[in-house]
This record gives structure tokens, sequence and C-alpha cells, in this order.
């Protein structure tokens, strides 16, 4: 079973049926005790970085925490990526999970301000779980503002204006700058790359 | 390197698939759900439905459509066409569009984009700006380019985006169904005056019109509907028409 959460903010309902089309279960969750019991998490996520702090709010982020660093696989997707950090600049008051160093910045404005689009990514290293199957350089599909810095366990680094972390891996923690949903064939193996892992 | 997106355009009239020529002239072409994953699978980039019915009463077959497509396809999925309100924008969501389009009723009301913008983030809402050529300048065309506005393309695009419009969707009325080319002018225009990325729509009827768009129009995305209807070409053989010329395509797709 591959547990969302849901915060109130963005689409759940696309992350859902890519799961529900590889014939994984899913199921939508927003409480601390149902993500205690969780044996997959995934954060979805689009829109701004203050809706996250329903997390903290709702205690969902001690929750996910523990979870975390009992093992649980989690994976957060775009904005879901983006908490993994300390913080970011477009709601510097709300505290991100923190799991990786830095903060996530804006683009400039010019020319464009969006990063929308098919965007190619380059690995960082080969060994990477979720991409196995996936070539290097494949394309992905991107849309944000913010960009996440590229650390240690970046494990695939993409360009637009800078270059910055297309993806994360570390021990059981996922992060996808990207929508593998939204990304056809490619984003659907890393899907199921991660359905996949043992619990 | 980003890519240049090659975005499958279905004009859907209760519940089916049309294709119109200068907004009129319709011509049956099958099932929504069908032709989107068929686009999809031939490397489109993403699929877009606008809904160009008169009236409001296949609005049900119009939801069920977006919803049985998109449990079918994994690319970006945009729903447009005569929405009014938030709320007619979150039916659309509910059904699983990842993108909607707004025109008309964000020309009447622009903070209607804010609203939906606010609860479902501004990369949700695309602003279709149906331009038509006046003298050195081109003005604003609402319901379906039938009615002109006093407001000029440029200048409604750039409020759009201040109003938190992710993407401009941008036809021009004076080419679209013509296949001899997009308004490239009118594109580099409008693309020059925003920072949201710009999808090229109206004229496109060969290879060379969109490499055209891409590099004098200034475009980020193309649309293209005609061209692909009819078996002329699927979006795959597209792009590699394109990577020869040096545009970047997201390819193998």
């Amino acid at each position: 079973m591959i547990s969302l959460i849901d915060y109130g903010a963005g689409n759940m309902a696309s992350v859902r049926k890519a799961f529900e089309h590889l014939a994984l279960e899913t199921e939508i969750i927003d409480k601390p005790e149902q993500i205690s019991k969780a044996t997959k998490l995934v954060l979805p996520g689009v829109g701004n970085f203050k809706s996250l702090e329903k997390l903290e709010q709702t205690g969902m982020r001690a929750a996910i925490q523990e979870s975390v660093a009992r093992g649980v696989p989690f994976l957060g997707i775009c904005l879901g990526m983006q908490w993994l950090f300390e913080t970011s600049t477009e709601a510097p008051e709300v505290q991100g999970l923190g799991i990786f160093p830095g903060k996530c910045a804006r683009f400039t404005e010019t020319p464009r301000s969006l990063h929308v689009g098919w965007n190619q990514i380059s690995f960082c290293n080969g060994s990477s779980r979720l991409f196995q199957g996936i070539a290097d350089g494949s394309y992905f599909y991107f849309t944000h503002s913010y960009w996440c810095p590229i650390e240690s366990s970046s494990s695939a680094t993409t360009q637009f204006q800078t270059e910055f972390a297309a993806a994360l891996e570390k021990k059981n923690v996922f992060g996808m700058q990207f929508h593998p949903e939204k990304s056809g064939d490619s984003g659907l193996r890393i899907l199921k790359n991660f359905g996949e892992l043992p619990c | 390197m980003l890519s240049k997106r090659i975005i499958a355009c279905l004009d859907v009239s209760g519940g089916r698939v049309v294709k119109g020529t200068k907004f009129v002239a319709l011509r049956d072409a099958g099932d929504p759900a069908e032709l989107a994953r068929f686009h999809a699978e031939g490397g489109a980039d993403e699929v877009v439905f606008l809904d160009i019915s008169a009236t409001r009463e296949n609005r049900t077959t119009l939801l069920d459509a977006v919803r049985r497509t998109a449990s079918q396809i994994f690319v970006p999925f945009t729903v447009g066409g005569g929405v009014r309100s938030f709320e007619e924008a979150a039916a659309l969501f509910d059904c699983g569009a990842d993108k909607m389009t707004i025109n008309s009723a964000a020309v009447v009301n622009p903070k209607l984009i804010t609203t939906i913008a606010k609860r479902f983030g501004s990369q949700a809402v695309v602003v279709a700006v149906d331009a038509k050529r006046a003298g050195s300048s081109y003005g604003v065309w609402v319901k379906g380019g039938t009615e002109p506005t006093d407001r000029d393309a440029v200048t409604w695009a750039r409020e759009a985006q201040e109003c938190g419009a992710g993407e401009i969707m941008l036809t021009s009325i004076d080419q679209d169904g013509m296949r001899s080319g997009f308004d490239c002018e009118l594109t580099a225009r409008v693309s020059e005056a925003v920072s949201i990325p710009v999808i090229a729509s109206g004229g496109a009827g060969s290879g060379g019109h969109f490499i055209d768009v891409f590099t004098k129009g200034k475009a980020d995305a193309a649309l293209a509907a005609s061209i692909f209807h009819f078996g002329l070409q699927n979006a795959r053989e597209l792009k590699q028409e394109l990577q020869k010329s040096g545009i970047p395509v997201r390819l193998p797709c």
C-alpha cells in the first residue's frame, strides 16, 4: 500500500492515477496516526511552500519525521521534495523537514521565471534505486519557480538558469523536482521502482 | 536543456473531437480519450482539450471525457473552453485535468485568474488569448473569436501574468485553420513582454512553421491540431524534423 499524504493543497488525483495504472494500491491520508501506520509514504505537491505549514499544524510533520527515521520509504514530489530541505525563500517562516541542508530559492524573472516543460536530467552516480531502467539524459516534466540546491545526496541534476537538484536519494528518502506522474513511460518506471522497494 | 513543447490540441464539442477552420465548419474526428492516448503515444508533450460547444448542456459529457482521458494518459493534460467560474474550473481539476485554460471570463473578470491560481497554483492556470491583427497592433477577441474587445493582446497577456497566470496560450485568429504558418510577429511580441511560457497556436501546416515559431516567434511551446488530426504527421515525426534544425525537443519519446 502506498500512502499519499494530503495537506489540503495540490492535486492528489494524478499521482494516484499513475500508481493505479501500475496496479499499485494507494490510499490518501491526512492524520498523524495514519502516517505512523503507513509502509510507504508519498508527499505530492504543487503550489506554495506556505501550504506545507498544514503538516506542522496537524502534527503530520512529526509523524513523518518519526516514520522516516524508522526507515519507511518516503518520496517527495516537486514541492514535496523542496520540503525535505530546511526552508524556502517562498515562505521562510515555514520549516521544512531539514533532511537535506540548504534552502530553496526562486528563479530570476527574466527571460522566464517558471521552469515549465520537459527537461533532461543528468545522473550524479549510477546507483540510484529509483532510476533503475532509466537512461541518463532522459526527459521529465517540470513545473516550478523555486529550485533546490545540489548536495551530496543529489541523484540527478538539471539545468535551467542554473544547475540544480532534479532528484535526491538518501537511504529511504527520495525526492523528485519533476513530476514522475506526468513524465510518460520514464516517470511511470520511477513510480514502479518506488512501489517495488522493500518496505 | 529545456525542450520546446509540441502540444496536441483536440477541439471537443458534445463530447466528441471536432476541428474547425476559422472556428467554423466542423468535422467529426472521434473519441477524445482515444485520440488523447493516440497523441500521447505518438510523442506529444502535452494534450489539450478545448471545449468549443456553443451551449452548456454538454458540460457533463465533457467532464466524462476528461475523466476517461485523465486515467489513460500520463503527460500533462489541459482542459478549457467556456470556463466561467471558479466552480467550473474546480470541476475540471476534480476530473483529473492538470491545467485549465480560461479566456472570455478572464477578460471580463481578471480576478478569476487570481482566485483559481491561489487554490490550484499558477502552474494550473493557462490564460488563452485570441488575438486578431488591427493595424500595427493586435486586439483581443472573445467568445470563440467572434467578439472584439478594447484590449490590446500584449498588454492583456502581461496583465494576465500579474494576476497569476502560469502560461499564455496565444491564438492568432487570422492564421487559425489556414495552415500557412503561425503569426510569428504576434507571438514574439507577447513572448518578449511576459516571463511565463507562451504557447503559440493557429496556423500550423508544416514542420517549417514550427521551426519559425520557435525561432522567430520565440514561443516556448506550440499547439498543433489539424496537422495531427488527419494522419499528416504525429508529434514524433514532427520533432525529428525540428531536431534536425537544432530545435531542442524531447526525443526519444
